[in-house]
């Protein structure tokens, strides 16, 4: 674990790709396919214009692709050498850790004995402190990473927290500074407009983009990791939990399984329902109503307790199979991913109905008509013709259902059929958070921070996804 | 009418029979009770005498799906698949894998699951429509698009900060009701307070953004261009006109959900300790009961379906032009 001692460099590792990794770098290139295939369509890119043009989904797109960005980074996985044998081999570490581990280390390393409140110094719990000469009294113990820069020191508090907050400022301030000039050279680049000129049109002009919104949710972003850069590597900013690890690591290291319930769970579950849904509008007759009665079968379980006896049962699964996983870390990732096909096939069945009515509809439309009377064949017309215009309903329910996975994550946590125990999850956060609000004093911190990035991330989401809706689905345009 | 709901009756068990195939697929076959009675016996006393002796105690002793050693019907009737789960048919839960009859604890713990659901969704009715008149009548002003961003803002609130920030203020800070518990009789009634006031405060965000879109398309329509020429007020056009048409998609959107009303919440119920349906299937989870799971997962799509057919009904019944056929 430890690399400074072994004197082995950190990039000696070898990769170790988990299966939700693998599904995510595919949804990578899916959205990549997408978002080459948009750029090259105007019809395709005016309703995207349409939605970066309002200054709350610009705001909140800025913010989703940061919780991205660090939810990607702690989705590259490897295991770090631990010895270099004798014939120049290495043994490689049994746990796996992320790119993103590596970045905030100082969190995921400095952990205390038990819980701490966010800024403290010293433990939540009174201890027997021996002092030098050996007699023994009862204290709050200092903690052993939290302030210890502060030596004996403890009253400079106060003043050092100050001190960093305003040294914060000042680099936020000077990149955000360093930001705004490298945006506006790069939008004089562009347009072939000078340095000057593209600077005041950016932030006093009324262009279509609203650069100040980007430029205010930028600032907000910068702020946020000058301050962790000077405060969470000194302090527990958000305090630690039970076994005292620090809970401003655990709520950054949830941002990856919600992302990841969110997004796979649609990945998983949309090649059915597209796939279904219009054939079952396209074709009609029998295979309408097979189609139709699967999801009236399926929808018609309350989903909560379809999740619960599929989860109850690939648990059953996977306990009488202990040894189809090498780590505990595999075992956990192959039931977040089960966790994903469970709630796509819950959650596919209002996709295929909206998609069937559509097909439904464009069957009988002149185009299609036209093309079956020309003797194209029934794929051909699916893909060319119906695919492309059902797309819109696609996107508008990927992005409406995201947010209500990451916030099914934490109900199911808790009810004990969510992720494994094991994982870092808001779920498994609040869940151990449940007991804590007995303690007295009450221990509130690990709650606190599971609620404001939990709030951040799906309100974004929402915001997001209204500003998409409205832009795709024609019937709200219009009116 | 009544022709009507025989039909949808009966197009209702097919439907069932594939509820009841896919969860006896999940709990059989994918788990054979030899894996279930290991779980339940837990890693130490795992003895093939002991797997055996359990499965013959809870009645998974038999064939799945076909008994050669018996003879005619009995072939069939004489396995776990009739046993377990055509009985569920005619409502005849068995016992959990605890010894108790499930069917009496349904019958005893749907009381109190009511008793929350149904004040709950008057309650949240009655202050969703509110705000969503509220809503459509400022619509368009800068108190329509702050009520609407604040309605983003509680649907992007996790139920359990809820539920765990209701009882820390109201029960540990300002000590105004029960944490948790529950009594019958009126003197339960003070438990049951936070909890409907709860689930009223959480469904307010998704409600009254629902209900206002459907205020919204009901304004646009003809008929109250037509109360408003003839001089009605606006208050009044919202009331007298608006109101009586958009209750026709409030209520049957609502009636869906009555049946349900008896399966209970979840969440509520755990965190308050109420021993409604919503803690007997969460208790059962926990102690992997896999039998009360089946039960509830069958009950719960009977209900659905009734919601469904309710619905189908209540449409005809406020509207007149909705002939069934």
């Amino acid at each position: 674990m430890n690399v400074i001692e072994t004197g082995i460099s950190w990039w000696q590792v070898k990769p170790d790709v988990l299966w939700t990794d693998w599904l995510i770098y595919a949804l990578l290139v899916v959205i990549a396919i997408f978002v080459n295939h948009a750029r090259q369509h105007e019809h395709l890119r005016a309703p995207w214009r349409l939605i970066l043009r309002r200054r709350l989904a610009m705001a909140s797109c800025i913010i989703l692709l940061a919780f991205a960005t660090i939810g990607l980074l702690d989705s590259i996985h490897f295991r770090q050498a631990v010895e270099q044998r004798s014939d120049g081999t290495f043994r490689y570490d049994n746990e796996s850790v992320s790119l993103f581990d590596q970045i905030v280390l100082p969190l995921k390393n400095n952990t205390e004995k038990t819980y701490s409140a966010p800024f403290a110094v010293r433990l939540y719990a009174k201890e027997n402190i021996e002092t030098a000469d050996g007699s023994m009294y009862r204290d709050y113990p200092r903690l052993k990473y939290a302030g210890a820069h502060l030596g004996e020191d403890i009253n400079r508090q106060g003043e050092d927290i100050k001190v960093r907050v305003i040294t914060a400022l000042w680099q936020a301030a000077l990149v955000i500074v360093a930001i705004i000039i490298l945006l506006a050279a790069w939008r004089g680049i562009k347009r072939s407009q000078g340095f000057s000129q593209s600077l005041t049109s950016m932030i006093f002009g009324h262009g279509t983009i609203p650069w100040k919104t980007v430029i205010a949710t930028l600032a907000f972003i910068v702020l946020i990791i000058s301050l962790s850069l000077q405060l969470a590597t000194v302090y527990h900013v958000f305090g630690t939990d039970k076994v005292g690890q620090d809970v401003f690591y655990l709520t950054l290291k949830s941002i990856r399984t919600g992302l990841v319930i969110g997004t796979l769970t649609t990945l998983v579950m949309l090649p059915f329902a597209i796939m279904l849904g219009i054939m079952a509008g396209y074709f009609r007759g029998w295979v309408d109503d097979v189609i139709q009665y699967i999801y009236t079968t399926l929808s018609s379980i309350p989903s909560v307790l379809l999740i619960v006896a599929a989860v109850l049962m690939i648990q059953v699964v996977i306990d009488n199979n202990p040894d189809a996983f090498s780590t505990l870390q595999q075992r956990a990732d192959v039931k977040l991913l089960a966790l994903c096909f469970i709630l796509g096939i819950t959650s596919w069945t209002g996709l295929c109905r909206l998609l069937r009515g559509e097909s439904l509809k464009l069957r009988e439309s002149d185009y299609i008509q036209a093309a079956q009377a020309f003797g194209v064949s029934n794929l051909k017309i699916i893909t060319r013709h119906i695919l492309p215009n059902v797309m819109h309903i696609v996107l508008i329910l990927v992005v409406l259902d995201f947010s209500g996975l990451v916030l099914a994550e934490a109900v199911l946590s808790y009810v004990g059929v969510g992720v494994d125990p094991s994982m870092i999850s808001w779920g498994n956060m609040i869940n151990g958070a449940r007991l804590e609000m007995a303690r007295e004093p009450i221990v509130w911190w690990s709650l606190m921070a599971a609620f404001i990035f939990m709030l951040l991330l799906v309100l974004t989401a929402n915001l997001f996804a209204d500003a998409v809706r409205d832009a795709f689905d024609p019937r709200l345009r219009n009116s | 009418m009544l022709a009507y709901i025989l039909r949808r009756l009966l197009y209702s068990i097919p439907i069932l029979i594939g509820v009841n195939l896919i969860t006896f697929s999940l709990f059989f076959i994918v788990n054979t009770p030899d894996n279930i009675a290991r779980m339940q016996l837990g890693v130490k006393n795992v003895t093939p005498a002991a797997i055996e002796k359990w499965k013959s105690n809870h009645g998974y002793d038999k064939p799945l799906l076909y008994n050669k050693n018996n003879q005619g019907m009995s072939a069939f009737t004489n396995t776990i698949f009739y046993d377990k789960s055509v009985r569920l048919f005619v409502f005849d839960f068995g016992a959990s894998d605890e010894g108790r009859d499930i069917s009496h604890d349904i019958q005893q713990r749907m009381w109190p699951s009511l008793a929350i659901a149904i004040p709950s969704l008057l309650v949240g009715l009655l202050v969703n429509i509110t705000l969503a008149m509220l809503l459509a009548f400022f619509r368009g002003t800068y108190i329509d698009i702050s009520g609407v961003i604040a309605g983003i803002l509680l649907i992007s609130i996790s139920a359990l900060f809820y539920i765990i920030g209701g009882q820390y203020i109201m029960s540990k800070l300002w000590h105004l009701v029960p944490i948790s518990g529950y009594s019958e009789g009126v003197s339960g009634f003070k438990f049951l307070i936070l909890p409907v006031i709860i689930a009223v405060v959480a469904g307010i965000g998704s409600g009254t953004r629902w209900y206002r879109t459907i205020f919204l398309e009901e304004i646009n329509k003809d008929y109250v261009r037509t109360a408003r020429a003839k001089g009605l007020s606006e208050v009044s056009v919202l009331f007298r006109h608006i109101l009586q048409n958009a209750m026709i998609p409030i209520l049957t959107g609502v009636v869906v959900i009555i049946p349900l009303l008896f399966m209970g919440s979840l969440l509520t119920e755990s965190f308050f300790g109420i021993p409604g349906l919503g803690s007997y299937t969460i208790d059962a989870i926990h102690a992997q009961d896999f039998a009360i799971v089946r039960a509830m997962v069958f009950l719960g799509s009977v209900l659905y379906i009734i919601g469904l057919i309710l619905t189908d009904i209540s449409y005809t019944l406020v509207d007149p032009r909705i002939r069934l056929s």
